[in-house]
């Protein structure tokens, strides 16, 4: 089976985000950046498959030069080669729009399953993938917990909501969005960060792709901390002193101890 | 101009985040100076649409097809697509369920369209309408705008909007029947089904502590169980616990596991996506303890402490013990 896996870089879940001026993006310079997390599990299935079934996973990725450190990570655990869209202004590609620029050197690798986290942690739209799929004319399944390879074509196990699940059987090609979860994610060993060293990364521009962001239909004016609707009572102090203030609190205002 | 709310139903039951997209459809199209239709797509859906013919709408559409029985994207995307060729709303409004976020980007693309998928909140400046919604789970909010032509897409979070709110009326219903093939339709799905049934029912539990990503690894689960302990509460957890498998899954609380309103609810080291806020929110007393001010969870606490959970647990076990 060959299958391509999208990935995103997205800002470490811990960063500390600040508002850049103009609001339009946080300060991005000081900050770490690492996998976004729904697509490790992505890549941990697509890699999964590949040691059940054979065949190639291919990590494709649309990001900034940066993004070359999650390609390497990517390719460390065990895909077979990458494709780097570098594109410096990704901010500037709505969800439609960076789903054209993933699309293009898909069509060229025309693969049998295509791979991608349910969500990315930053812009978390959640809609890049089955954009995809509509882009790329294939049929799709969203929140994917289990993926089994049948006689021709695949069965999955969607997740819906309040613990309820289906299955559903479709051809390939087709793609499919992942949930966090779906299994246990790997490390990279030092044998494969050694070998991730000789594979290929493709690296093409957007310009090379003939695919420019164009008009939206979505503008985003601006972006802020939210501001606070409830007002929670902090208490500070020492560890211990704070304890005994919250504690006093659930029981004599709140009542529930 | 007018307002096309998306309604959502299975087996002839609606989602009850239908009706809060009702509500608000009625509300942007009060603040908007125009129209709100309702659309219900199905087979069988009659006793559905006449339902919605005692609210105050412009129109219902009832959207009937014997493909349409089971839930398929081909299907729904397709159907939709030739209701709004018909209908010609300006802004399409879908609830943001599990099923909304399967075929909504689908609907869209075809169509040229981004969605704005997952909104909190909306005003209206100047006769135009603004979004919000928000980005790095919650830490940060954006005001988004259409721009460009009609039909607009957006999608509503659980919450959001209040189904109590929902205006009655009467409206004319019309029944509409979409041209669509069983070869159109790829993919097959079959019954849905539940795992196991739980034994863990975090439903009934009076307090919950309930830990988060801020525990760090498996070996520290003892410190939180033992505060559950300390108060007669169950211990549950936000998704990535789970998922890492250091608490079984019946122990989830959010979108994905279960819905709780305890009587506390104890966050430790929970920054609170929304998929976690949308499960405790409901709660009566929620604490959270986490060591980041701007974490989400603060935005429904009533109480908190920012700082180091690994200092704040032990004293906090001493401190309920002592209360006893």
């Amino acid at each position: 089976m060959k299958i391509v896996v999208a990935i995103k870089q997205v800002p470490a879940r811990d960063s500390q985000l600040r508002i850049a001026s103009p609001a339009r993006w946080i300060e991005d310079a000081d900050l770490t950046y690492e996998i976004n997390e729904p697509d490790a599990y992505a890549l941990e299935e697509g890699l999964q498959l590949k040691e059940k079934h054979g065949g190639e996973v291919i990590a494709l990725c649309a990001g900034p030069a940066r993004a070359a450190q999650t390609i390497r990570e990517a390719l460390a655990k065990g895909a077979d080669r990458a494709i780097h869209i570098e594109e410096e202004d990704l901010g500037a590609f709505d969800p439609l729009a960076a789903a054209r620029l993933l699309a293009a050197p898909l069509q060229a690798e025309s693969p049998d399953l295509i791979l991608t986290g349910l969500q990315s942690d930053d812009l978390g739209y959640g809609q890049t993938g089955v954009i995809l799929a509509e882009l790329l004319g294939l049929p799709h399944a969203t929140i994917i917990m289990e993926v089994e390879k049948q006689e021709s074509g695949i069965r999955v196990k969607r997740e819906l909501e309040d613990g309820w699940f289906q299955h559903v059987e479709m051809p390939l090609p087709a793609l499919l969005t992942i949930q966090s979860g779906i299994s246990k994610l790997r490390y990279a060993t030092l044998m494969g960060i050694k070998k991730a060293k000789t594979k290929e990364i493709r690296r093409v521009t957007a310009a090379d792709l003939g695919v420019t962001p164009g008009p939206s239909s979505i503008a985003i004016d601006r972006i802020y901390l939210p501001e606070r609707t409830k007002r929670t009572q902090l208490f500070d102090g020492s560890p211990k002193e704070a304890a005994a203030k919250l504690v006093e609190k659930l029981k004599f205002e709140a009542r529930v101890i | 101009m007018s307002i096309l709310a998306v309604l959502e139903q299975r087996e002839g039951a609606w989602n009850k985040m239908s009706f809060e997209t009702l509500a608000a459809a009625q509300q942007f199209a009060r603040e908007l100076n125009t129209t709100a239709s309702a659309a219900v797509c199905g087979s069988g859906i009659g006793a559905l649409a006449t339902e919605l013919s005692s609210r105050q709408l412009d129109q219902v559409y009832a959207v009937e097809h014997d493909l349409l029985q089971a839930y398929t994207p081909d299907a729904l995307a397709l159907s939709l697509r030739q209701l709004i060729d018909h209908a010609k709303p300006s802004i399409v409004l879908f609830p943001h369920t599990y099923q909304v976020r399967d075929f909504l980007p689908k609907l869209a693309t075809s169509l040229g369209r981004v969605a704005v998928s997952d909104a909190v909140a909306h005003r209206v400046e100047n006769g135009s309408l603004i979004l919000v919604r928000q980005l790095f789970q919650g830490k940060v909010n954006a005001d988004v705008r259409f721009s460009g032509d009609a039909p607009h897409f957006a999608s509503l979070q659980a919450g959001a909007y209040r189904a109590d709110q929902v205006m009655a009326g009467s409206a004319p219903v019309e029944t509409f029947s979409p041209q669509l093939s069983a070869a159109g339709v790829r993919t097959k799905p079959q019954a849905l089904f539940r795992e196991s049934q739980r034994a863990v029912d975090l439903g009934a539990a009076e307090i919950i502590v309930s830990v988060g990503r801020g525990i760090k690894e498996s070996d520290n689960i003892p410190l939180v169980q033992k505060l559950a302990d300390v108060l007669g509460a169950e211990l549950a957890a936000s998704r990535p616990i789970c998922d890492a498998g250091w608490l079984p899954m019946e122990r989830q609380v959010g979108s994905s596991g279960q819905t709780v309103a305890p009587k506390m609810y104890l966050a430790i080291g929970i920054s609170g996506a929304i998929q976690h806020l949308v499960g405790m929110k409901g709660s009566r007393t929620i604490v959270a303890i986490n060591k980041d001010p701007n974490a989400p969870i603060f935005e429904v606490a009533d109480y908190g402490i920012v700082g180091d959970l690994f200092q704040l647990v032990p004293e906090l076990i001493e401190a309920f013990q002592k209360s006893k």
